[in-house]
C-alpha cells in the first residue's frame, strides 16, 4: 500500500498509561496534583487530626505569635489559627465545588440545546446570558446572598449562577461549530437520533476546554465564597472559613500581628493557585490528540 | 437608507441592542428586591422596625398590590430616579450613590489605566521574546494575579508599606484629616486639586490612591497581560505577517502596524469582563481601605440589613457596567472594518 | 542568479529536532521559471522560507550555501537581507486572503512595500499603489485601494498580493503553491497572470506546488523533492516521458490527464485490469425539480434551481461545479441530511423527499443511502478509535454486537485495505490515505445501494487519490454501489464516472457521457472548466517529440561521421 505509516508511532495506550505519560512529561501538572491531593486530604480528614478545636476559646493565650504549639499563631479570642485554617478547608471545597458542578451541569443542557438546535432557544438563552452578564459578577452575587438570605446554600447557589454563563457560552460555541463537522453527518447518517450524536459525538469533544474552564472557576469560586464572607455575607463567624478569617484578622494587621490574616490569606491563594495549575493538567489528560 | 452606511447602522444596532439588556437588569433588579424570603416589608424596615412601621413600610412601598402593579410603580420610581431610602443615613438612595460614585470611579479607573500600562506592553513583550525572563515574569504575574484574593493583596500592602517600611499613610479614606477636600468639580480629587492649583492636596490624595489602585491593578492586570500574550502569538502566526515579513517591512512595522493592531481586537472584547472583574473586585478594596465610594456604602449598609441601598448599588454597577460594555463595544467597531459587513 | 547548495534546514519541535529540508541544491538563471514539485511534507515550502529567511519559529539553517548575486543570504545581516526581501525576491502565497492584513485596506499594504523601498514619497505612494494594482489587472483600481481585503473575491486578493510582490519590481518571484483554494478558472487566470508578467518583465520565478501538471505547464524546469531531498531534476517533457526516479515515476503516473485511465493513476507494477462495470438502465434514484431555498440577509437565496436527473442502478454519475454552484447542497439532500424546499427524490420507486431529515436515521432506507465524506479528518471523530468509528453504523442499524460486530470490521478493513493493527488508532494516528479509508469503510458498512462521494479525494495528495480512487472503483464493482461522485475536478470525475451533470449557480447547464462531454463540450461554462484544467504534456506527444529530437541528433552524427 502506497500509504505511509509514520513508523515512530506506538500502538494506543492506555487511559492510565496516559495519565502516567502526561504527569510525566509536565512536572508542573504532577506538583499540581499532588497540591489537590493534599487540599482534598486536609477537607475530609482536617478535622480529625487538627492539634486544637477549632471554636475552643482561650482568653489568657490571644493574638500569640507563631510557635511550636500553635504553628500558625492564636487570635484576639484564642483559638488556634492553624486548626482552624486546616478546618476551613472542607467548607470552602465544598462551597466551590457544589456552585460548580450545578453551573457545569446546568450550563452544558442549556448550552446543548441553544448550540445545537439553534433558533429561539437559542435567542432567549443568549438574551438571559446577556442579562445575568450585564452585572458585574461579584456584584450580583451580593446581590442575590442579600435577597435570598445569609446562608452556605445561598452563598452556593449564587456562586453557581455567576458562573452558568461561562459555561453555557463555552457549550453553546463548541457544540454549534461541530453541529455540521463531518463525523456529526457521518453518525447521523449512522442512524444516531439528535440526542445521541449530542451526547456521543458533540459534547465529548466539548470536554477538554470545559475541563479548563472548571478547573479555573474552582479557584474563582473559592475567591469569590471568600470575598462574600469578607464583606460578612454567607458563612457567619464563629465558622471558621478563610474569607471571615482573613476580615476578622484585618482588624489587626495596622498594629502588626499579621499571622491572623496572613495564613487564611495564603492558604486561601494556595487552594486558588493549585486550581489554576490544574487546568493545563486535566487539559492533557481528557485531550486524546495528545495521546501517542 | 441606512443600508448605505453599514457601519453606522452596526453601530445603531449595538446601542438599541443594549435596551432589552437594561431591561433584563431592571427585571432581575426587581425580583431581587421581591425574592426577599419571608416578608419583603421586615427587611426595608430594618433590624429596629416595629409592627407599626413595617406596616408602614409595605404600604408605602406598596407591597400590598399584586406583582405586576409593584414592578410597573418600581420602574416608574426608577424612571424619577428614586431608588428609594437608605434607613442607615436617611436620604435616599441615589443621592447617597450620586455622592459617593466620583470616589469609586476614580479607584478603578486609576487602576485600569495602570493596568493596561503595565499589561499590554508585558503581553507583547512576552509574545515576541518567548523563553525570555520576560515571558517568565509575565506567566508568573498572570498565574499570580488571578491567585491572589484582592482583599488579602490589600491587607498585604498595607502591612508592608504602612506598618513595616512606613511610607504609606493610614489606610483611611481618600484624604488625611490634614487637608481639606477639593472643591467639588468632577468629584475626582486628583483632577479638582489639579484644577485649583493645590498640589499639596494634590500629593495627599495620591498617596491614599496609591495602594487601593495597586491592589485592584494587580487583580485586573493578569487577564489582560494573558489575553494580550495569547492574542499577539496569534497575530505573530498569522499568514499575512509572513506576507509583510516577505516584502521587507521592518520589524518595527510588522510588530505594531501588522501584529499589534490585529492583537488589540481581543484584547478590547475582554475589557468588558475585565471591568467586571474591577467593578467586583472593587466592593472589596474599598472595605480594605475603608475608601468612601460606592461599594464601601453597600458593604456598610449590609451589615445593618438596609436593603434598598445594597439594591440600588447593585442596579446602579449594573447600569454603569452596561454603559462600559456599549463603550467598548463601540470602540471595536471603530477599530475593526469588518463590523457591519458579512464576512463572504 | 539564485543558486542554492546543500542546503539544509532543522526545526526544533517538542519531540527532538526535525531535518525538513535535507541537502538541497539547484539554481535558478535570469529569465527562467523553476518548478519546484512535491507533495505535503516535501520541504518545498520550508525551501523557499529558508531562502528569503522567513521560517517560523524554532526553524534554522543547519548548512549550505544561497547565493543570490553573489550576495550570500544565508550570513547576509538582517538589515540587508530586509532590504532584498521585496525589493529583490519577493514572494506570493496559498491561502491570498489570509496573506493580507485583515484591518488594513489594501492601498495601504501596497504602500507599506513601496515606502519601505523608498519607491515612494508619502506624496505619491497613492498613485504608485494604484499603479501596481493596474500591473496587475485590477480593474477600478483606484476604488479598490480602499477596499479592505474581506470586501474582495479570493482571486483579487491573490493580485493584491501579487501587486504588494512585485510593487517593487523584484528581480525573483518565489510563488508557494499561490492556486491552492482558488477555483480553477480562477486557479488559470491567476497563473497565466503571474506567468505573463514575470516574461514581461523578464524576472525569475521559483513556482512551488503539489499539482505535476500545473508545474509542467508553466515551468521551463523541473525539481521533484520527497522527504526534504531533490529526487529528480529536469525539463518538464523529460520528467514526463521518462521519469527516472521511483517517486516521480509514481507522482507523474498519479496525475490525472487526459487519455488515462484509473488504473493508469497507480505504479505499473500495480495495475490489475479494471473490473468491468456494466450499469443497467433501470433507475435507482430519480431527482425531479429539486430546489433549495435558503433564508439570506437581503431575502432568501436559491442554491439548487429546480434540477432534475437519474442515477441508474450500477452507474456513477459525476456532478461538477464550482464553489458555491450547489453541488454541496444537492448531495446533503440527497443524503436525507438536508430537507428539500420543493421536489422529489425517487429513491427505488418511492419518494424520500417527503421523510424530514430529522427523522430519516430511523427510516429503515437510512442504511441504503450512505455518503463518504470530503475531509477525512472533519469526519472521524477525534474521540473515537478508527473500530468506534466503523463500529458506529453496524450497532446503530445493524444491530450487531459483540463477536458478529468485530468480525465484520475486520473483513470491512480487509475490504478497503486498513491493516488490522491501525484499527485501535485514534484519527490523529492516522495518515491522510488511511482516514479515508476508515470513512469509506463505515459508509459501505452496511452494504448501501446508493453511496454519494463529496470530494472525497480532495484533501489527500495525488498518490494517495489514485490508490483511494482505485479503491472506489473495485469496491464498486464488488458490491454493485452506485456512486454519486461531487467533484470541482473534471479530470478526476472522468476517471469514474460514466455520466457527468455540471452544475452553475444552482443550475444544471450541461450533462451527457462522460467521455463526450469531456471531448465535445457545449456549453460555454464546460469549455471554460476543461480549458482551465492543467495539461501536463501528453504521454503520445511527448515520446513523439523525443523521437523527432533523436531522429534529429543521429542525422547530425551521421553527417558529422559521414
Amino acid at each position: 500500500m502506497s500509504d505511509i505509516t509514520p513508523a515512530d508511532m506506538p500502538r494506543q495506550s492506555g487511559t492510565l498509561d496516559h495519565v502516567i505519560h502526561v504527569l510525566r512529561a509536565n512536572p508542573v501538572t504532577l506538583i499540581a496534583f499532588g497540591m489537590f491531593a493534599f487540599l482534598i486530604l486536609s477537607a475530609v480528614i482536617g478535622p480529625a487530626v487538627v492539634p486544637y478545636d477549632p471554636l475552643a476559646t482561650n482568653a489568657s493565650n490571644a493574638l500569640q505569635p507563631p510557635s511550636w504549639a500553635h504553628w500558625f499563631g492564636t487570635d484576639q479570642i484564642g483559638r488556634d489559627v492553624f486548626s482552624r485554617v486546616i478546618v476551613a478547608t472542607r467548607l470552602d471545597l465544598t462551597i466551590s465545588v457544589a456552585a460548580v458542578a450545578i453551573s457545569f451541569v446546568v450550563g452544558s443542557i442549556l448550552g446543548c440545546i441553544a448550540g445545537y438546535w439553534g433558533g429561539w432557544p437559542d435567542i432567549i438563552l443568549n438574551r438571559f446570558l446577556d442579562t445575568i452578564m450585564a452585572f458585574p459578577l461579584f456584584v450580583l452575587a451580593m446581590g442575590i446572598v442579600a435577597a435570598l438570605g445569609n446562608t452556605v446554600e445561598n452563598i452556593i447557589y449564587a456562586t453557581a449562577i455567576i458562573n452558568m454563563p461561562f459555561y453555557a457560552r463555552l457549550v453553546r460555541a463548541e457544540v454549534n461549530i461541530r453541529r455540521d463537522a463531518g463525523f456529526v453527518r457521518a453518525a447521523k447518517l449512522a442512524g444516531c437520533s439528535d440526542i445521541r450524536v449530542l451526547a456521543t459525538q458533540i459534547f465529548p469533544n466539548a470536554l477538554p476546554p470545559m475541563m479548563v474552564q472548571v478547573s479555573l472557576n474552582l479557584g474563582w469560586a473559592i475567591l469569590n465564597a471568600a470575598g462574600l464572607s469578607f464583606i460578612g455575607l454567607g458563612v457567619s463567624p464563629p465558622t471558621a472559613e478563610w474569607g471571615i478569617m482573613v476580615a476578622e484578622g484585618a482588624n489587626f494587621i495596622v498594629s502588626g500581628e499579621w499571622w491572623l490574616a496572613v495564613f487564611p490569606g495564603l492558604w486561601l491563594m494556595f487552594a486558588v493557585f493549585t486550581f489554576n495549575l490544574l487546568g493545563d493538567g486535566l487539559r492533557d489528560i481528557v485531550d486524546p490528540r495528545k495521546r501517542t | 437608507m441606512l443600508a448605505a452606511f453599514p457601519r453606522l447602522r452596526a453601530i445603531l444596532l449595538r446601542v438599541a441592542q443594549a435596551i432589552p439588556v437594561v431591561i433584563g437588569v431592571v427585571v432581575i433588579s426587581f425580583l431581587l428586591t421581591r425574592a426577599l424570603p419571608g416578608d419583603p416589608a421586615v427587611y426595608f424596615a430594618g433590624v429596629a422596625a416595629d409592627e407599626a412601621s413595617i406596616e408602614e413600610t409595605r404600604v408605602a412601598m406598596g407591597l400590598d398590590r399584586p406583582l405586576p402593579v409593584q414592578f410597573v410603580h418600581y420602574v416608574g420610581d426608577l424612571m424619577r430616579g428614586d431608588l428609594g431610602q437608605s434607613l442607615s443615613s436617611g436620604r435616599p438612595v441615589a443621592t447617597d450613590l450620586a455622592n459617593r460614585l466620583p470616589a469609586s470611579l476614580e479607584l478603578t479607573l486609576t487602576a485600569l489605566i495602570l493596568a493596561v500600562v503595565i499589561a499590554v506592553p508585558l503581553g507583547v513583550l512576552a509574545a515576541t521574546r518567548p523563553g525570555t525572563w520576560v515571558d517568565h515574569l509575565c506567566r508568573v504575574v498572570v498565574t499570580a494575579g488571578v491567585s491572589l484574593p484582592t482583599f488579602f493583596t490589600g491587607i498585604l500592602l498595607i502591612y508592608i508599606f504602612y506598618y513595616i517600611l512606613g511610607i504609606a499613610p493610614s489606610p483611611l479614606g481618600r484624604l488625611d484629616f490634614i487637608y481639606l477636600s477639593p472643591d467639588h468639580v468632577t468629584g475626582f480629587y486628583l483632577i479638582d486639586a489639579a484644577l485649583m492649583g493645590d498640589w499639596e492636596t494634590w500629593r495627599g490624595a495620591a498617596k491614599q490612591l496609591i495602594l487601593p489602585a495597586a491592589t485592584l491593578a494587580l487583580f485586573t492586570l493578569a487577564p489582560i497581560a494573558r489575553m494580550t500574550r495569547a492574542a499577539m502569538l496569534t497575530a505573530l502566526s498569522s499568514d499575512f505577517i509572513r506576507t509583510a515579513r516577505a516584502a521587507g517591512l521592518s520589524n518595527r512595522a510588522v510588530l505594531y502596524r501588522y501584529a499589534f493592531r490585529n492583537a488589540l481586537l481581543p484584547v478590547v472584547t475582554t475589557l468588558g469582563m475585565v471591568f467586571s472583574f474591577a467593578l467586583g473586585a472593587n466592593v472589596l478594596v474599598e472595605k480594605v481601605f475603608a475608601w468612601p465610594g460606592i461599594g464601601s456604602y453597600a458593604v456598610e449598609a449590609l451589615v445593618v440589613s438596609d436593603y434598598a441601598a445594597v439594591q440600588g448599588f447593585v442596579l446602579a454597577m449594573a447600569l454603569l457596567f452596561v454603559a462600559l460594555n456599549l463603550v467598548i463595544d463601540l470602540l471595536y467597531t471603530a477599530i475593526d472594518p469588518r463590523i457591519g459587513f458579512d464576512a463572504q | 542568479m539564485l543558486s542554492v547548495k546543500d542546503l539544509s534546514v532543522m526545526f526544533q519541535t517538542r519531540r527532538g529536532a526535525v531535518d525538513a529540508v535535507r541537502g538541497v541544491s539547484f539554481e535558478v538563471a535570469k529569465g527562467e521559471i523553476l518548478g519546484i514539485v512535491g507533495e505535503s511534507g516535501s520541504g518545498k515550502s520550508v525551501t523557499s522560507y529558508a531562502l528569503m529567511r522567513i521560517l517560523d519559529a524554532g526553524g534554522t539553517i543547519k548548512a549550505g550555501e544561497v547565493n543570490y548575486s553573489g550576495i550570500d543570504l544565508r550570513r547576509a545581516a538582517e538589515r540587508d537581507i530586509r532590504d532584498i526581501r521585496g525589493r529583490e525576491i519577493s514572494m506570493i502565497f496559498q491561502n491570498p486572503r489570509a496573506a493580507l492584513n485583515p484591518i488594513r485596506k489594501v492601498g495601504h499594504q501596497i504602500e507599506d512595500v513601496l515606502r519601505q523601498h523608498a519607491r515612494a514619497t508619502r506624496y505619491d505612494a497613492r498613485d504608485k499603489a494604484i499603479a501596481a494594482m493596474e500591473a496587475v489587472k485590477i480593474k477600478d483600481a483606484a476604488d479598490r485601494y480602499n477596499a479592505y481585503p474581506f470586501e474582495l473575491s479570493g482571486g483579487m486578493c491573490q493580485r493584491i498580493v501579487c501587486a504588494i510582490a512585485l510593487a517593487c519590481d523584484p528581480r525573483l518571484l518565489i510563488a508557494d503553491e499561490p492556486t491552492t483554494g482558488l477555483d480553477i478558472t480562477t486557479q488559470k487566470a491567476v497563473m497565466d497572470l503571474v506567468r505573463d508578467l514575470i516574461r514581461a518583465r523578464d524576472m525569475s520565478s521559483i513556482l512551488i506546488t503539489h499539482d505535476l501538471g500545473l508545474a509542467a505547464q508553466y515551468c521551463d524546469r523541473l525539481i521533484v523533492m520527497k522527504d526534504g531531498l531533490i529526487v529528480e531534476k529536469g525539463d518538464p517533457v523529460q520528467i514526463f516521458s521518462q521519469p527516472t526516479h521511483p517517486y516521480s515515476r509514481k507522482l507523474v503516473d498519479a496525475t490525472p490527464r487526459s487519455g488515462a485511465s484509473v488504473r493508469d493513476l497507480l505504479p505499473a507494477e500495480n495495475r490489475a485490469p479494471a473490473p468491468r462495470i456494466l450499469p443497467s438502465g433501470q433507475p435507482l434514484v430519480e431527482v425531479r425539480d429539486l430546489v433549495k431555498t435558503y433564508a439570506g440577509k437581503a431575502g432568501p437565496v436559491q442554491a439548487v434551481k429546480g434540477i432534475s436527473f437519474t442515477v441508474n442502478k450500477g452507474q456513477c454519475v459525476g456532478l461538477v461545479g464550482e464553489s458555491g454552484c450547489g453541488k454541496s447542497t444537492t448531495s446533503e439532500m440527497l443524503v436525507r441530511l438536508l430537507d428539500a424546499t420543493s421536489g422529489q427524490i425517487v429513491f427505488d420507486g418511492q419518494d424520500i423527499a417527503k421523510t424530514p431529515a430529522r427523522g430519516f436515521a430511523k427510516d429503515p432506507r437510512r442504511a441504503d443511502i450512505q455518503m463518504v465524506f470530503q475531509d477525512a479528518t472533519d469526519s472521524l471523530n477525534p474521540r473515537h478509535s478508527a473500530r468506534q468509528a466503523i463500529a458506529e453504523p453496524l450497532r446503530r442499524l445493524g444491530r450487531m454486537r459483540g463477536s458478529t460486530l468485530g468480525t465484520r470490521i475486520e473483513e470491512l478493513a480487509g475490504l478497503v485495505g486498513l491493516p488490522l493493527s491501525l484499527l485501535d488508532r485514534f484519527p490523529h494516528q492516522l495518515s491522510g490515505g488511511q482516514k479515508a479509508r476508515v470513512g469509506i469503510a463505515r459508509a459501505v458498512a452496511l452494504d448501501p445501494k446508493f453511496l454519494i462521494l463529496d470530494e472525497p479525494t480532495a484533501a489527500l495528495d495525488v498518490s494517495i487519490q489514485a490508490v483511494v480512487l482505485n479503491l472506489l472503483v473495485d469496491l464498486r464493482a464488488k458490491l454493485g454501489l452506485s456512486y454519486l461522485f461531487v467533484s470541482h475536478d473534471l479530470h478526476v470525475v472522468r476517471l469514474l464516472c460514466d455520466h457527468v451533470i455540471v452544475m452553475k449557480n444552482g443550475e444544471i447547464v450541461e450533462e451527457g457521457p462522460a467521455a463526450l462531454v469531456m471531448s465535445q463540450p457545449q456549453n460555454p461554462y464546460t469549455k471554460s472548466l476543461i480549458a482551465a484544467a492543467p495539461k501536463p504534456p501528453e504521454r503520445a506527444a511527448v515520446i513523439d517529440q523525443l523521437e523527432t529530437t533523436d531522429a534529429q541528433h543521429s542525422a547530425f552524427h551521421d553527417q558529422r561521421a559521414s
